[in-house]
């Protein structure tokens, strides 16, 4: 059978096309459970919620570093995992845990955070799922040892083979993870720029549908900038390709007040939809102490579909020179290589780019950033990287204190608020 | 802020070496507990998070530290711990290297009293676990090199 151009479907894909044709924001979890009868039940409550939703199955720690032996110890013990071991379960065990949830009006995304990702893409390809997330430096520098080299290899592999999809008549979705790296303390440009490399990463691996991801940092003035530069950019780098913006809820230490952390989901939710992001990924009440339950998740996607509608635009105020630093470090990388794997890893030896704090031995470590009074973070120390450089006044030392300062900065700023009272009933 | 990466040995300063087990992705704590450790004198090497067993024993052997800090907070402390405890323990330059472990050891802290036991059997000098984790260890840094405890802030 001849497949026309446009015949391809992809649930992933066809769900955020229509979504964003009615500007609906779509909201999502970070959901993964070992037991097969939970998951399922976790992704019917998902599906449930009053919210325009996908599903996720987050993979467990042993899946993603790939030690399959230690996800069958534990299931033969009987040990909780903490995500869905999709490869050890094998593809006709998942389907069977999909049947009649996954659908066109129900699209579910894998989630992981492994830096070799080969089997995870087989076996979720097996399964019937088109869509995942992660990329060769995300996935890569933050959690590990992993050589950069090796994990560019892997993605290259695993995004060709997922790429190939379209050859059978599937619109395969992948989401960058290059716009969390650490979660917290890695300026806003460097976000942006990554995400906009991994993606188009992607895009020359022959994938046509992907998302950008942004981490919410500390500031939102700095965020919807920050956004809006992440669009510039991919509008000019990822022509034909179907793209959207997806946002993740504060990825730091996180609040530990029920008010604080909904209040913050909520925060993300109206930054999302003021900006014209298509997708929030949402974080629970629950988050800063334990794994979250099933009705902690779908109170989290309420909250943030709720805080969403009716949210006003937020413009993108002044320019503090976020697009101009991010295209800066963009073009220094697509600069070194026709091919984008080639570049990345030559920008992290050069140091054009370079994470602060990340103790990778790929990372050059001579970058570092603050918090400024007014909530904004910024660079204190920008090493090799190609963007003008700070003023002295920034370069304080940083002492362990100081770090614990930064590093709580929205978690304190979040419990801190008066929580809400409630409504009197006219 | 300072330049931030892993120092190696200069001058008096004492060395330490830091790690995570081969288990765990977190790095915030093991940038805290550099810069602890700094302030405290100690030169460190810090390897990082999801630090495989063999390339802490190999680095522990190449530069003989004075101290070796597993830092960990995925509650796959006591697990791993063990196994490495007793593989660092086994190679004879090692066998008396002071070495502590502290973090969130399980994931609700109920097995903590238990764990501290099994970890100590394993090899490790001292466990730190709950809120006094970081008081207690800077207690144990200075029982243990008086000379190097001046307080920099």
């Amino acid at each position: 059978m001849t497949i026309r151009p446009n015949a391809r479907t992809g649930r992933f894909h066809d769900f955020m096309v229509a979504a964003r044709r009615d500007r609906r924001l779509v909201v999502q979890p970070r959901m993964g459970f070992d037991h097969p009868a939970v998951m399922r039940s976790g992704l019917i409550a998902t599906r449930g919620a009053r919210a325009t939703t996908v599903g996720t199955l987050t993979l467990d720690s042993f899946t993603r570093v790939g030690d399959f032996a230690a996800v069958d110890r534990a299931l033969d013990a009987g040990t909780r995992l903490n995500g869905y071991p999709i490869v050890n379960y094998g593809p006709a065990f998942t389907r069977a845990m999909l049947d009649g949830v996954l659908g066109a009006d129900f699209p579910i995304q894998v989630r992981h955070g492994s830096s070799l990702p080969g089997r995870i893409f087989e076996a979720l390809i097996a399964s019937g799922i088109d869509a995942s997330e992660g990329g060769p430096v995300s996935y890569c520098l933050p959690y590990g040892r992993t050589p950069l080299r090796r994990t560019v290899a892997a993605w290259r592999a695993a995004g060709r083979g997922f790429a190939a999809l379209r050859e059978q008549g599937v619109e395969p979705h992948i989401e960058t993870f290059g716009g969390c790296m650490l979660g917290q303390l890695c300026p806003p440009a460097m976000l942006v720029a990554i995400s906009v490399l991994e993606g188009l990463f992607f895009a020359r691996l022959g994938i046509a549908s992907v998302s950008l991801s942004y981490a919410q940092q500390t500031h939102p003035g700095q965020d919807a900038e920050a956004i809006a530069a992440l669009g510039s950019l991919a509008a000019e780098l990822l022509p034909g390709v179907e793209w959207h913006i997806v946002l993740y809820t504060y990825m730091g230490m996180y609040p530990e007040t029920r008010h604080g952390a909904l209040g913050l989901v909520a925060d993300a939710a109206r930054l999302a939809a003021g900006t014209g992001c298509s997708r929030l990924i949402v974080k629970t009440a629950a988050e800063a102490d334990r794994i979250p339950t099933i009705a902690e998740n779908v109170e989290a996607l309420e909250v943030a579909a709720r805080a969403a509608e009716g949210a006003p635009p937020i413009p993108s105020g002044t320019d503090t020179g976020i697009l101009d630093q991010a295209r800066r470090l963009v073009d220094a990388v697509l600069g070194l290589s026709g091919d984008v794997g080639a570049a990345l890893i030559e920008a992290f030896a050069k140091g054009y780019l370079d994470i602060p704090y990340c103790l990778h031995p790929d990372n050059a470590g001579d970058t570092a950033s603050l918090i400024t009074g007014d909530g904004r973070l910024e660079w204190s120390r920008t090493g090799a990287l190609p963007i003008p450089r700070p003023g002295p006044a920034r370069r304080d030392r940083l002492t362990s204190r100081g770090l614990l300062d930064a590093l709580s900065h929205v978690k304190r700023r979040y419990d801190a608020r008066i929580p809400p009272q409630p409504k009197e009933i006219p | 802020m300072s330049h931030i990466q892993p120092s190696t040995p200069e001058g008096p300063a004492p060395h330490a070496i830091l790690s995570s087990i081969p288990s765990d992705s977190h790095t915030w704590n093991l940038l805290f507990m550099q810069l602890l450790l700094s302030e405290q004198n100690w030169s460190v090497t810090n390897l990082g998070p999801c630090v495989p067993v063999e390339v802490l024993r190999d680095e522990a052997v190449a530069r003989q530290p004075r101290l070796i800090v597993i830092s960990t907070v995925n509650g796959h402390g006591c697990q791993d711990g063990v196994r490495l405890a007793r593989t660092l323990r086994a190679v004879p330059a090692l066998a008396t290297v002071p070495m502590v472990l502290g973090g969130k050891l399980d994931v609700d802290g109920s097995k903590a009293a238990t764990m501290t036991g099994e970890l100590r059997d394993a090899g490790f000098d001292e466990v730190f676990v709950g809120g006094s984790a970081v008081t207690d260890f800077l207690g144990y840094l200075r029982r243990m090199a008086p000379a190097t405890a001046t307080e920099r802030t």
